[in-house]
């Protein structure tokens, strides 16, 4: 099972995957061999205690070691929204939680993992998020790449997606920004730090509401190091939270991080921010610039939404937004140009501080996906993870630039893809050394060859064996199978003569084979027997007798038809 | 039993020769090796089992072999070799025939024939494939003999069909190395299977293995064609096609040569058509490649990614249609045609219009977009460098800048275009990156105009921490042109700010608004009575003279009044006097004015453009005079050395591009003069004894003329082997001068007989080192004493005396012929300034670190040979050899030496100064292309006991730069 997220939209049984789709009742583990989580991200990983601890699964758990330590986190931190503050109940508690994590097998990068006798994983680094992986599962010849979410532009803080050219049957990818392609990082950096920095400038407070992990910590080192670069004084806060122990991890998985940060790591951990400190709720009204990270991302609640209605009023102040924002939150409000809110108990707020716009997203657009199948090559391509319509564009431009299959099965549906599965023979050695002996000095792998021998099937195993030891193990006997052949033929010499004329036609025709006349009235061709008799009646029309066994069909025939045209009249 | 009667022979055949090598030690450094053959064959034949034989082998093979005794040491070598059943001995032995046969003076012809034979009896696959690198090294000697050339070729064909790679590897590498273009070859495999025989020629043969299995073989297989292509042979197109197959090979390392391969064919073959495939289109061939090479920017592997961009850099031929479209990447949103932030900016910019993005959705998309016309994975050269500038990794950036760069400076519209990228660049993650791209701003700057936008990003990296970023973006300023009055204003503005908050980089600062206002008078005219408040009714108050942003605005005034006449109306009074201060205070940033009424015609009087020429014209015709000199008597000639030599040094204070020659010319004309009055003084008639206090200066003029040549040796660069070996002349004859007032002060007939010995090795290394410079030096001192050499080497010492005494006096002047360009070595401390009064305070036995910042110019290897010299008012000096990352290297032939000394010293009761200054080391041993550095070099192994070079190098110093005093003050520590 390749990953087990939750839907954030629903607040019922839909916000789960429906494991009754695996098994009606029972357990689960039974019918899988083992799950595989790409990333931290709930939708991702969310359902997970609730498939492992109430659904019930034993098997093991696949994750990278940054993923482990992250998951739960964001784990608990769910649960506590939907049951501390919500008050629901029939959730997975805390307990549940550490049971399921507990059956996770952490996996390193380029590692190989034999799931079982035929079952393997590999994982690959696929940027997006600090511990996100690409799978590569492999069964015998067989086998898939799924990539989780994926990123092909490496950013501040992460390295771009690679896999190396596994040529997997099928390759399942993300396709969330199926029909857009982005415009360089570096204008959208450049264009945020410049805004950031006239704001401060200015003397103003710049606010930018984040969601806790992913992109929060690409911003912090962004504003870092244009800080540690620009020698700028203004303290930058960050609201304490979950953060604070996810940033912990980040400090410690370097090795998962871009080229930049794992470079200087040995004079300094980037992540050990020096202008960057934990916000206090007092600090808000403090004089003088500062840039607040604040969570959540959208404005809709909690800390962020707190210190917006204490800064919106001046409009030396600025609040950027680094990505979407839904319907009927503030965030989508004050973009979409409101400058008067409504909020609680009629009172109304004059938005007059600037509101910019920044979009940092970790998906890999369609750029990157096409990017990603030519590094991978493919036999199948399957999408997933996005809208229909623009799916089919993308489709369409796979099967037109690549030549392969591509599908985008829609939820429940199942797709068949055909493969071409190769099927691993034994071979006794004593066949391939008489095989080899016969052939030229190098194998060669591009230029099929052919050879005699006979392949038995017996209990699960197919093995490719001389002849004679098939028949033996078999306890058949050996049958010979002779072509015979009359060639009808006039000649008015003797058959001893008649005979002589033969063998030296054939000496003169046949070079570099054996042919021996024998004193018992036959000529050997190899192994083809050829006999003259001549009919009582008329000795002059006479019948040559051919002989010849299975293997030596080719010879055989091609002498029958040389024969057939008779013999030269110039012999002697 | 005759084997063991031998061992016994050689046994104490070595004994007896390692005695006389213990009794007399240095005496003879030849005969005290014990012959190298005899010690070999005795360990050899020692060794019981395969691995005492290798360690044997491998201490062997740590000391050089004299090239008489090498094919004794073959010989006995391929003895062991036949019966060694040990592969790795085997490989030993054959490795060191490879070795042994590189030998200097050694010509490996005659065992050619033993190792074709070994290679004919060799099973094990690793021992032949050394074979066959050992036949390398031997046909690379040779590479005048066709014939061992088509025995080796032969050989190799005939080995490419062995199943190991490395045998194949080496096959295709010897077939690169010594393959000839014209011989047709006959491949005979010898499998049963096979009986053709066809002839073809190296190429193909190479090429069939470039569809080995073997990704190595594969590799190996391009890498022999490279070479072929290296040596000069010329590839033919008909592999074009298998080449380009290869750049989609599963390994990086075929991927990577393929990229070169393809290159180089597309270097040989630029206009020739090819056919798209899958249409029946057809394009150049350079701009196929320049295609394909684009796709391997995105590729897997970043060795490649980076070999592919540099690649992209050279490829000068291809067509501005497929070079602008490695720039063009299509952006859309919802399959709708989205505009680029750069062309956004563009526009902005075009509408008059001020900042973008207050609007949320200010780039929404517009068009819808055909689904057809999208071409998402890019066929071709598209967006190959924002690919490769958006890449991972640093290498890969640094590489398409670089190539941006290169392909920049040939075409100007695309200058024009890249720019925004790199632009962008600006704000890399990485410092060396913005470095990067900003020196390659400046290199394209000329073909550019910045808009004011693009201005307004490249300025706000004026405020980075990074000095070298700073520097190099006011050296990018310097160069770049600006659109409008805004712009300067602008630029002036980030600049003070600059200034203000870094006030180390005032003199940079300065500079950049030199160039700034010289290159834009117009645009600076329309703001001058902004920029120096001056007001048409009221008077303003006088501003601060010693503001260091006052001066820069001066700066920026004065350079763009030079060529802008109207402008100094517009000055104040006081802008006037300031004018006559800085003038003289910072006259490299102040230029002549024709200043109205004041009565300042200060414009020098200093010629126009033809001065240069004239000042060559005197200075050779200085030289020439000189040439007379050979006419004229004892004090004419003198004389006339003496006035050359100062019109030479005032040439070289005027004219500043003449003046490495001019200094070149006077120190050459003053060792000669320092030679003639040494020589032609009485002494030499006079008794021994009563001459003492003239030999006192003519052996002080010596010692100064020892000095004065090293200074022309190695402070000048530029010089050719025909004036290195001139000054060489001029040593030797200091040299003899010593040695024959030696001979008549003291009496010690030893200290004579060695002297004599070192000057006759100093003769030997002359004539070896210049040899090919000897037909020029007729008639000199040296051509003579090569004449009476044989004469010299035999005689006494008296009688050598006296020789040398009078050829000594015989020899003329050796008329000195000027190269195209010398220039002196120079460098000028620019901190600290010594002006300081305040001592800097330290306790005393602790260390303080003093800033160093200084501009080297015309220095070779810096790193090596710089060094900077602190001396103490006690007279205690010490040398500190600054660190490589301490250079750094702002333009052709400058670099700059931006570095912390550290001074301790015991207590003082007074501040005091220390003087700190630039050396320049050399050694004679390193710097001249003198060929027994070449012989060291080329030993066959590393030794690390062989005897040190034969000619003790001389090392020195010379101090090129004007020391500067700095107040110390170490005060004793508190208790």
């Amino acid at each position: 099972m390749l990953d087990c997220g939750m839907h954030m939209g629903y607040n019922d049984d839909r916000r789960f995957p429906d494991f009754s789709y695996i098994t009606q009742n029972g357990r689960l583990t039974e019918f899988l061999d083992c799950v595989i989580i790409s990333h931290f991200h709930l939708d991702h990983c969310g359902a997970l205690p609730y498939m492992s601890e109430m659904v019930g699964y034993d098997g093991p758990i696949y994750m990278t070691h940054p993923t482990k330590a992250i998951c739960p986190i964001l784990l608990e931190d769910f649960r506590k929204i939907t049951v501390d503050k919500k008050g629901e109940t029939n959730f997975f508690t805390s307990q549940m939680i550490k049971d399921c994590m507990k059956k996770v097998v952490p996996l390193n990068l380029h590692q190989t993992v034999q799931v079982d006798d035929e079952l393997e994983i590999k994982a690959y680094y696929a940027g997006h998020v600090l511990g996100a992986a690409m799978v590569h599962i492999k069964v015998g010849s067989e086998s898939v790449v799924y990539t989780g979410d994926y990123n092909m532009t490496p950013d501040r803080h992460l390295g771009a997606a690679w896999i190396d050219k596994c040529r997997p049957d099928i390759l399942i990818s993300e396709s969330t920004y199926a029909t857009t392609i982005r415009d360089s990082k570096r204008c959208r950096e450049r264009d945020f730090l410049k805004k950031v920095h006239e704001s401060i400038e200015r003397g103003g407070k710049v606010l930018i509401p984040v969601f806790a992990l992913g992109r929060a910590q690409e911003l912090c080192i962004l504003l870092e190091t244009f800080w540690e670069r620009m020698n700028l004084k203004a303290p930058i806060y960050f609201s304490t939270g979950l953060t604070e122990k996810a940033n912990h991890y980040y400090k410690l998985f370097i090795t998962w991080t871009n080229q930049k940060i794992r470079k200087t790591f040995v004079q300094r951990n980037m992540f050990e921010f020096k202008h960057i400190k934990a916000f206090d709720r007092s600090y808000a009204d403090n004089p003088g610039p500062m840039v607040v990270f604040a969570t959540p991302g959208m404005l809709h609640a909690g800390q962020s939404l707190q210190i917006f209605k204490k800064w919106a009023g001046n409009e030396k102040n600025m609040v950027i937004m680094p990505g979407y924002c839904v319907q009927g939150t503030i965030g989508h409000k004050i973009l979409n140009g409101q400058r008067k809110l409504e909020m609680e108990g009629r009172a109304t707020l004059d938005v007059k501080l600037q509101v910019e716009y920044m979009s940092f997203s970790a998906h890999a657009d369609a750029k990157g996906i096409m990017q990603l199948i030519r590094m991978a090559e493919p036999r199948n391509m399957l999408l997933v993870h996005g809208e229909a319509a623009k799916m089919e564009f993308l489709k369409g431009k796979i099967e037109q630039e690549f030549s392969i299959d591509c599908y985008m099965p829609a939820n429940g549906e199942t797709a068949t893809v055909t493969t071409n599965p190769s099927v691993p023979v034994d071979i006794s050695l004593n066949l391939l050394k008489r095989e080899m002996a016969l052939g030229g000095p190098l194998p060669d792998p591009k230029k099929p060859r052919t050879m005699h021998g006979t392949l038995i099937m017996k209990e699960n195993s197919l093995k490719l064996v001389p002849s004679e030891q098939a028949l033996k193990e078999l306890g058949l006997n050996e049958h010979q199978l002779r072509f015979t052949c009359r060639v009808p033929l006039q000649d008015p010499h003797s058959d001893t003569d008649t005979l002589h004329r033969v063998y030296t036609h054939l000496k003169s025709v046949l070079k570099g084979y054996t042919i021996q006349h024998l004193p018992d009235g036959t000529v050997m061709v190899e192994s083809i027997v050829i006999k003259v008799s001549s009919s009582a009646e008329d000795t002059n029309s006479k019948v040559l007798l051919l002989s010849w066994s299975y293997q030596d069909e080719d010879l055989g025939s091609f002498l029958s038809t040389l024969l057939k045209k008779g013999l030269p009249s110039g012999l002697c | 039993m005759a084997a063991h009667l031998k061992k016994r022979v050689y046994e104490e055949f070595s004994k007896v020769v390692q005695i006389p090598h213990e009794e007399a030690p240095a005496k003879k450094l030849r005969l005290s090796k014990p012959s190298k053959s005899a010690a070999l064959h005795v360990d050899l034949c020692k060794a019981t089992n395969s691995t005492d034989a290798l360690q044997y082998l491998l201490q062997f093979a740590r000391k050089p072999v004299e090239a008489e005794s090498v094919e004794g040491v073959v010989r006995i070598l391929l003895e062991h070799y036949y019966k060694e059943t040990d592969n790795s001995v085997r490989l030993k032995i054959a490795s060191l025939l490879g070795l042994l046969s590189k030998t200097q003076g050694f010509s490996p012809d005659c065992i050619i024939d033993d190792a074709i034979n070994t290679l004919s009896n060799e099973k094990s696959h690793q021992v032949l494939a050394q074979l066959l690198d050992t036949l390398l090294v031997i046909g690379s000697q040779l590479p005048e003999s066709p014939a061992i050339r088509q025995r080796l070729i032969e050989m190799a064909c005939k080995h490419l069909s062995d199943t190991y790679f490395g045998v194949r590897n080496k096959c295709l590498q010897l077939l690169g190395c010594l393959g000839m273009a014209d011989t047709p070859l006959t491949k005979d495999n010898e499998g049963p299977g096979t009986s053709l025989v066809g002839s073809k020629d190296v190429q193909s043969i190479i090429s069939d293995y470039f569809g080995d299995q073997d990704p190595r073989v594969r590799t190996a297989a391009l890498k022999a064609m490279l070479q072929l292509h290296e040596r000069g042979i010329k590839i033919h197109e008909i592999i074009y096609e298998q080449a380009c197959r290869l750049l989609l090979d599963d390994y990086e390392q075929v991927r990577s040569a393929a990229v070169q391969m393809v290159w180089v064919l597309s270097q040989l073959y630029p206009e020739s058509i090819v056919p798209i495939p899958s249409s029946n289109e057809e394009i150049r061939l350079v701009d196929d490649v320049f295609g394909k090479i684009s796709h391997m920017v995105s590729d897997g592997s970043w060795m490649v990614r980076v070999q592919a961009a540099k690649t992209l850099g050279s490829m000068l031929q291809v067509s501005p249609h497929f070079l602008e479209q490695t720039l063009d990447k299509k952006l859309m949103s919802d399959l709708r045609r989205k505009r680029t932030a750069h062309e956004r900016a563009k526009d902005l910019f075009a509408s008059g219009e001020f900042s973008s993005g207050r609007k949320w959705a200010d780039d929404a998309p517009k068009e819808k977009l055909d689904t057809n016309t999208v071409n998402l994975i890019a066929s071709g050269a598209c967006g190959a460098f924002v690919h490769g500038l958006e890449d991972e990794m640093f290498e890969v950036r640094i590489a398409a800048v670089e190539a941006l760069c290169q392909l920049a400076r040939s075409s100007p519209s695309f200058a024009e275009k890249c720019l925004d990228f790199l632009v962008d660049m600006f704000n890399d993650e990485i410092e060396e990156v913005r470095l990067q791209s900003i020196h390659v701003l400046r290199e394209i700057s000329t073909h550019i105009t910045l808009r004011e936008d693009q201005l307004d990003t490249v300025l706000a990296v004026l405020e980075d921490s990074s000095r070298d970023i700073r520097e190099a973006l006011h050296e990018l300023i310097c160069y770049t042109n600006v659109s409008t009055k805004e712009c300067i204003q602008l630029a002036l503005l980030e600049l003070l700010k600059n200034l203000n908050k870094y006030p180390t980089d005032r003199n940079s600062v300065w500079k950049c608004l030199k160039f700034l206002g010289s290159r834009h008078p117009t645009l600076v005219l329309p703001l001058v009575p902004e920029l120096l408040s001056t007001h048409p009714y009221f008077d303003t108050p006088e501003p601060d003279m010693d503001d260091p942003a006052y001066i820069a605005v001066l700066v920026l005034v004065f350079n763009a009044a030079k060529s802008c006449p109207t402008m100094p109306a517009l000055f104040s009074d006081h802008t006037f006097r300031h004018y006559a201060y800085l003038r003289d205070s910072l006259s490299h940033l102040v230029p002549p004015l024709r200043l109205p009424g004041s009565g300042l015609d200060l414009v020098d009087s200093s010629c126009g453009s033809g001065s240069v020429e004239s000042a060559q014209v005197f200075l050779q015709q200085s030289l020439n005079r000189v040439n007379t000199i050979q006419n004229l008597d004892a004090p004419g000639a003198q004389d006339l050395l003496d006035f050359t030599i100062r019109d030479l040094r005032r040439l070289g204070e005027l004219q500043t591009e003449l003046a490495g020659a001019a200094d070149f010319c006077a120190t050459y004309l003053r060792c000669q003069l320092l030679l003639m009055k040494a020589l032609q003084d009485r002494l030499w008639s006079m008794a021994v004894p009563l001459c003492l206090k003239q030999n006192v200066t003519a052996t002080a003029a010596a010692q100064q003329i020892l000095e004065e040549t090293y200074k022309l040796e190695f402070l000048y660069s530029g010089l050719e082997s025909r004036q290195v070996a001139t000054i060489h002349h001029v040593r030797l004859q200091a040299k003899a001068l010593q040695l024959v007032l030696t001979a008549r002060t003291r009496q010690g007939l030893d200290l004579l007989m060695s002297s004599c010995e070192k000057f006759l090795q100093d003769i030997e290394s002359f004539q070896r080192l210049f040899q090919a410079e000897l037909p020029h030096l007729q008639d000199s001192f040296v051509d003579k004493l090569l004449e009476l050499m044989p004469r010299l080497s035999s005689c006494k010492p008296v009688e050598m005396v006296k020789i040398l005494q009078t050829t000594l006096r015989q020899s003329g002047l050796l008329h000195l012929r000027l190269p195209e360009q010398i220039h002196r070595a120079t460098a000028t401390i620019i901190e600290p300034t010594g002006e300081s009064d305040n001592p800097l305070r330290f306790t005393s036995g602790l260390v303080v670190a003093l800033d160093i910042d200084a501009t080297l110019e015309y220095v070779q290897d810096p790193q090596n040979t710089v060094k900077v010299q602190v001396l103490y008012p006690d007279g205690q000096g010490h040398v500190i050899h600054p660190k490589p990352g301490d250079f750094r290297k702002p333009g052709p032939y400058r670099h700059r030496l931006i570095t912390q000394v550290y001074l301790s010293h015991t207590a003082w009761t007074e501040p005091s100064q220390v003087e700190v200054r630039l050396l320049l080391a050399y050694s004679s041993s390193s710097a001249s292309l003198s060929s027994q550095s070449l012989a060291s070099k080329l030993g066959w192994s590393d030794s690390t006991d062989s005897p040190s070079p034969p000619e003790a190098a001389v090392e020195g110093t010379i101090p090129f730069s004007k020391s500067v005093k700095v107040f110390i003050m170490p005060k004793p520590t508190r208790r």
